[in-house]
C-alpha cells in the first residue's frame, strides 16, 4: 500500500471487494513533484499556480478597471460591485474613514487570498493554494508587521506596547494575568491563528473532497459498491459547493481579522 | 505495510510536516501578493476610484444643476406673476384716476358753465338793473319837468276852451313825443 498513497486510487485501479485496501489520501496529497529546480529551490505545483492567481486577478481587474468608464460595462461593473464590497463593507465598516488608506491593500488581499481558495474546485488545479501553510503564512505576516508598524507609529514605543497589551477599564489586580495574556495574544497568537485557520480550512477542505472523490473511484464496482461509490459522489459534489461557499468565507476572516487588527492599531490611546 | 510508511516518511523527513513553511513558498507567495497589490494598489484601483468619484460628482451635479433650473424657474414664475398683478393694480389704479380724472373734468364744466351762466344772468339783471335806473331817473326827471310844464300851462291858460285845452294836451303830448324820441335819439 505504500507504493500506492503517492498515487491516486483511480491510477492504483483499486476496487471494492477486488482484494484491494482503501486508499485513503493523507499528506501525500499536499506534496507535489517538484516542476523544476533552480539551485536548491523547488518549483512546485502551488507556485505555479500562486502566479496563475496572481495573473487572474491582475488580469480581471485590468480588463474591468483599465479604461474605466462613467457608465460601466458589464464587466466593470462587476469588478465595481467586489471592490465596493471588499471596500465597505469590510474595511471601512471595521476601520471607519481612516481605513481608506489600506483600501488597496486589503482588496488585493481578498481577491488573491480568493481566488487562491477557489483553485481547489477548478479542474486541472485543484488545490487550494492556501493549504500550503506557506502563503498563509507570508500574508499573516505581511499583516502583522502593517499591525506592528501602525501600532508603534500610532501610538510611540511605550504607547504602543500600552495599545497592545494594556485593556482599559480592568481593575489593578486583574493586569497582573491579563497584561501577559494581551501580550502574548496579540503580538504572537494572532498571526499564527490568522495563518493557520486559513491554511486549515482549506487543508481539511481540499482532504474532504479527495477523500471523497477516491472513496467515489473505489467503491465503484459491478457490485452494491456502485451505490456506495454513487452516495460518495453525491457527497463530493455537496463538499465541493460547502467549500465553495468556505473559500469565499476565509478570504472574508482573514480581511476582516487583518482590518480588525488595523483598525486596533489605529485606535486612539485609551 | 507499515514499514513502508515509515520509509516513505522517513524518506520524505520534515517536508511532510504540513504546519511548517517552506521558504521558497512564502517567498513565491510574497511576491505574487506583492505583484497584486502593485499592479492594482498602483494603477487599477486609483483610476476606477477616480471614476467612481466622478460618477457620485456627475450623479450629484446633475441632480444639483435639476435643482438649481427648478428654483430658478420657480422664481421666474414668481416674477412674472408679480409682474402680473402689479400690470393689473397699475391697470386699475389708471383705469380709476382716469374716472377721477374724467368726473373731475365733467364737474368743473359744469360748474364753469354755471358760474357762466350765473355772470351772464347777474350782468343781464345788472343791465337792466342799471336800464331799469336810468330808465326810471330819465323818467323821473321828465315826469318832473312834464308836470311843471304841464302845471304851468295848465295855470297859464284859460281852461274855459276845451278845443283850446284839447289842443293844449295835444301839443303837450306832441311836444312829449318829439322830446321822447329826440331823448332817444340822443341816447343812441
Amino acid at each position: 500500500m505504500g507504493a500506492d498513497v503517492t498515487q491516486l486510487a483511480s491510477e492504483a485501479g483499486c476496487h471494492l471487494f477486488s482484494g484491494c485496501g482503501f486508499p485513503a489520501p493523507g499528506l501525500n496529497e499536499f506534496e507535489f513533484e517538484p516542476i523544476f529546480t533552480i539551485g536548491s529551490i523547488e518549483f512546485n505545483k502551488p507556485m505555479l499556480l500562486a502566479f496563475l492567481c496572481a495573473f487572474l486577478v491582475i488580469a480581471f481587474f485590468w480588463a474591468a478597471f483599465a479604461k474605466p468608464k462613467l457608465l460601466p460595462g458589464k464587466l466593470q461593473l462587476v469588478g465595481e460591485i467586489g471592490y465596493d464590497f471588499v471596500k465597505r463593507s469590510i474595511v471601512l465598516e471595521t476601520i471607519g474613514k481612516k481605513g481608506e488608506k489600506y483600501v488597496p491593500m486589503l482588496v488585493s488581499m481578498f481577491f488573491f487570498i480568493w481566488i487562491m481558495n477557489i483553485m481547489s474546485i477548478i479542474p486541472f488545479a485543484q488545490f487550494p493554494v492556501m493549504a500550503a501553510i506557506a502563503f498563509p503564512a507570508g500574508l499573516a505576516a505581511v499583516v502583522w508587521f502593517t499591525y506592528m508598524f501602525l501600532t508603534f507609529k500610532t501610538h510611540g514605543f511605550v504607547g504602543g506596547f500600552k495599545n497592545l497589551c494594556w485593556p482599559s477599564g480592568i481593575p489593578g489586580w486583574v493586569m497582573f494575568i491579563l497584561v501577559p495574556i494581551e501580550f502574548f495574544s496579540n503580538i504572537f497568537v494572532r498571526p499564527f491563528t490568522l495563518a493557520v485557520r486559513a491554511f486549515a480550512n482549506m487543508f481539511a477542505g481540499h482532504l474532504l473532497i479527495v477523500m471523497f472523490s477516491i472513496a467515489s473511484w473505489y467503491l465503484l464496482s459491478p457490485s452494491l459498491g456502485a451505490a456506495y461509490g454513487s452516495v460518495s459522489f453525491v457527497v463530493t459534489l455537496a463538499l465541493t459547493a460547502f467549500e465553495l461557499l468556505v473559500q469565499f468565507l476565509q478570504a472574508y476572516i482573514f480581511v476582516m481579522l487583518a482590518s480588525s487588527y488595523i483598525a486596533g492599531a489605529l485606535e486612539e490611546a485609551h | 505495510m507499515s514499514a513502508s510508511v515509515a520509509l516513505l516518511l522517513a524518506e520524505e523527513g520534515e517536508k511532510m510536516n504540513p504546519l511548517l513553511p517552506e521558504w521558497p513558498e512564502i517567498i513565491i507567495g510574497l511576491l505574487c501578493f506583492f505583484i497584486v497589490f502593485g499592479i492594482l494598489g498602483k494603477k487599477l484601483l486609483p483610476s476606477i476610484e477616480k471614476v467612481l468619484a466622478d460618477r457620485r460628482d456627475a450623479i450629484e451635479g446633475g441632480m444639483e444643476r435639476a435643482e438649481a433650473a427648478q428654483a430658478e424657474a420657480q422664481a421666474l414664475l414668481e416674477q412674472y406673476r408679480a409682474e402680473l398683478s402689479e400690470a393689473r393694480h397699475e391697470a386699475a389704479r389708471i383705469n380709476e384716476q382716469a374716472r377721477e380724472q374724467g368726473a373731475a373734468l365733467v364737474a368743473e364744466m359744469r360748474e364753469e358753465g354755471q358760474r357762466q351762466r350765473e355772470s351772464i344772468v347777474a350782468a343781464g339783471h345788472a343791465q337792466i338793473e342799471a336800464d331799469k335806473k336810468q330808465a326810471t331817473a330819465v323818467l323821473r326827471q321828465d315826469v318832473g319837468s312834464l308836470a311843471s310844464q304841464l302845471a304851468s300851462r295848465i295855470v297859464g291858460e284859460s281852461l274855459e276852451d276845451s278845443a283850446r285845452q284839447s289842443g293844449v294836451i295835444d301839443r303837450f303830448l306832441d311836444d312829449l313825443e318829439a322830446k321822447a324820441s329826440a331823448a332817444q335819439g340822443a341816447s343812441k
